[in-house]
């Protein structure tokens, strides 16, 4: 089972390709917002960016704080989401360590899926689809291994 | 979002209060260039002057903004305090899809603000803030400042002048998110006269896609020739600083105030030298793939005992032309220096680098002295111009005040008026000779980007009026299509019309697609009558002696040519103007 990473975050250029393709091709949405991962500048432009998304928990906390069975533990880590057991309560978002947990305006709550779909929009190849468990996952930061 | 209509947001300072206003005219004019001209239409003033507080301060995006790659850019427009005519500049940074997430096609800002304030605008926000303790706060500083105040870090777009713009300086930009500028003809000035430091937009909207598969694969498409077709190669390597070389090599960089155009100091502030040993790294407009964004480092030692401090700053052709050898710095980390003062007391760097090499000049024909400039201003000298430029921006003393209102207003007090390199508003980086210098003297924005007339000199050997004009008129309304977008100009050579056209049928825009055609023509007339209105008299501007006599790869210029050509742009201009919108 594979999982979204972001091994050379340092290359971002913050364009957003990501999340507007994760928007676009998962959520039919028009938004850098309610996407599985999220750019942000970390500290001001001058120092860079962070993406925000799921780190693929093997105990994630946001489905133990789930009331409704909506998010439940997916094999090799993440979670796996059924919208129609949601009811927007936002204990998911508030549960999660690293905020990957998005939540609009009608509650409806957005995570990362580990699809990879994101990841061919990334034109300095920051994102990778790896096998979970892989001792290697958040190695290679300054992604050295991906020139 | 998708609508048949304009969604602006009307914003009175005064009262601290805005409304949102439905306007009609998607169809005819598209969005950008022409949404700010209908805007100004309706909320400016032909009679009034620029400082008048109730001229109106207009940004606008287009109906493909945030759909398509590279539709990324905002175009600002107001009455120009450099010119007291109506006129545009354009940026990128956050602030397009910004709006587009804030749900606004336009933002319209009148008034003026009872104390120095900052402006935040979302979907769901609008509030004035009282920042009075930002006052003479250099832009980069007020970056940081209001990244602290305000949420929605990554999603949101900080606009901002420094010191120039507070003061009025018609030479000050408006500095977007850090590396982008609506820089030219003194947006700046306009912000600082409606007390308004910055502007944070909020972009936290969720739209709908249209249903089907067709804006995916049409936008794999578009994402696939920006990324991979090489068609983005020289904005994504080396960048624009690329020209550099280029045009040193047929002798057409401006050089020491334009005294000459080559030299083999080019080495030295070449994009090739640029990128082997200041580049830091990259950075892109949000929703752009390509990341044209330059960022170099320069270090600055502050005191003994090797303590340090470093800047970073992003480069491009032009600043590098007009800080770099238009001032005769021939190495790349001097630019940068100075580039870094320049950012941050908000000036526009090619105003501020060419006018400054006109002082250097003048002061070398004993026309001015420290009277005038307080440091001795020399050729090379990176301190003395690091100096200067703080002058300029904080109008240190008449002269300098004088000099920030636009280099022929210095040069008409001191002398100097044949060798100010001036075509409208200070010169872009390109002594490709005369359809270039028509070009930007009686261009809409004086700019090398208004139309092509640079690379016109360089594929046209022949002296033909007639097909110039013809050239320079329809490449003009070619690019205010792109601007009404709104596209970057960038990517000219992947959206023509063709594409344009389906990407706007893809998103329902039926009836703007299947008039397409007559868009940019009508956005370039509907321009060009405010722009007259406003006091512009075309085929009027002054062109120094200086650009009579210069010599480049073709020999020398030819002055009936030119004048020739000046003389039937501006009527093309003027019966452009004159027709039916």
């Amino acid at each position: 089972m594979k999982i979204l990473t972001t091994p050379a975050m340092n290359r971002c250029i913050g364009c957003h390709s990501c999340s507007l393709a994760c928007a676009r091709l998962v959520h039919r949405r028009l938004s850098w917002d309610t996407a599985g991962i999220r750019i942000r500048s970390s500290g001001g432009l001058t120092t860079g960016f962070t993406a925000a998304h799921c780190l693929a928990c093997l105990s994630p906390p946001c489905a133990a704080a789930c009331p409704t069975g909506a998010l439940s533990p997916r094999q090799g880590g993440g979670v796996i989401v059924r919208r129609k057991l949601c009811i927007g309560c936002g204990e998911c978002v508030a549960a999660c360590p690293v905020d990957a947990i998005f939540q609009d305006s009608d509650g409806a709550v957005y995570v990362c899926l580990h699809c990879g779909r994101c990841v061919e929009f990334c034109p300095h190849h920051c994102l990778a689809m790896e096998e979970a468990g892989s001792r290697e996952r958040g190695a290679g930061t300054t992604g050295e291994d991906r020139v | 979002m998708i609508r048949d209509h304009f969604r602006v947001l009307v914003v009175d300072l005064g009262r601290g209060r805005g409304r949102i206003e439905e306007i009609d005219g998607r169809d005819r004019v598209a969005g950008g260039s022409g949404l700010a001209a209908l805007l100004f239409g309706k909320y400016g003033s032909t009679d009034l002057p620029w400082d008048d507080p109730g001229q109106p301060l207009i940004f606008a995006i287009g109906p493909l903004t945030g759909f398509f790659p590279l539709m990324s850019k905002t175009v600002c427009a107001f009455r120009s305090p450099y010119l007291d005519q109506y006129t545009e500049s354009h940026a990128g940074g956050r602030s397009a899809l910004a709006l587009r997430f804030a749900d606004l096609d336009g933002l319209v800002i009148t008034g003026r603000a009872a104390t120095l304030s900052c402006l935040v605008a979302g979907s769901r926000t609008l509030a004035v803030e009282d920042v009075h303790f930002m006052a003479g706060m250099d832009v980069l500083e007020s970056g940081k400042l209001l990244r602290s105040m305000f949420g929605g870090s990554g999603h949101r777009s900080i606009l901002r002048i420094g010191p120039a713009g507070e003061q009025g300086v018609a030479m000050a930009g408006i500095n977007a998110d850090t590396y982008r500028h609506f820089g030219r003809l003194g947006g700046g000035a306009a912000m600082g006269m409606k007390n308004l430091k910055a502007i944070v937009i909020l972009g936290d909207a969720v739209f709908t896609l249209p249903p089907g598969k067709t804006h995916a694969a049409l936008f794999s498409r578009v994402y696939e020739m920006a990324t991979s077709s090489g068609m983005m190669t020289k904005y994504h390597n080396l960048g624009t600083a690329a020209n550099l070389a280029n045009l040193n090599r047929i002798r057409a960089l401006p050089w020491r105030n334009l005294q000459a155009t080559s030299d083999p100091a080019i080495s030295g502030v070449s994009g090739e030298r640029f990128a082997g040993e200041a580049l830091l790294r990259n950075s892109a407009c949000s929703g752009c793939p390509v990341g044209c964004i330059h960022v170099g480092f320069v270090r600055e030692q502050f005191m003994a005992q090797h303590r340090y401090l470093f800047k970073q700053v992003a480069y491009d052709y032009e600043p590098v032309f007009a800080l770099g050898t238009m001032l005769g710095i021939t190495e790349t980390f001097g630019v940068l220096d100075i580039l870094d003062v320049a950012e941050r007391m908000g000036l526009d760097a090619m105003s501020a680098g060419v006018a400054l090499a006109w002082a250097t000049e003048a002061t070398e024909k004993a026309m001015i002295g420290p009277g005038e400039t307080i440091v001795p201003l020399r050729f090379g000298d990176r301190d003395a111009y690091r100096r200067a430029m703080r002058f300029l921006a904080g109008a240190e003393n008449g002269f300098y005040r004088l000099l920030g209102q636009g280099t022929m207003k210095a040069a008409a007090v001191y002398g100097g008026a044949e060798f100010a390199c001036v075509l409208g508003q200070e010169m872009a980086g390109y002594a490709t000779g005369e359809v270039f210098f028509t070009s930007q003297a009686e261009g809409f924005r004086h700019s090398h980007l208004d139309s092509g007339g640079y690379s016109y000199d360089q594929q046209h050997a022949e002296r033909d009026v007639g097909a110039a004009v013809e050239f320079l008129v329809r490449d003009e309304a070619d690019r205010c299509l792109l601007t009404s977008m709104v596209s970057c100009l960038f990517a000219r050579t992947i959206y023509g019309r063709e594409l344009l056209a389906e990407c706007l049928q893809g998103l329902g825009y039926t009836d703007m697609a299947s008039g397409l055609d007559r868009i940019g023509p009508r956005v370039q007339r509907l321009r060009w009558q405010l722009r007259i209105r406003t006091g512009f008299r075309p085929g009027t501007v002054e062109i120094p002696k200086r650009f009579f006599r210069l010599e480049n790869w073709k020999g020398a210029m030819d002055p009936s040519y030119l004048k020739e050509l000046q003389a039937a742009y501006g009527r093309a201009i003027r019966e452009l103007a004159a027709e039916e919108t």
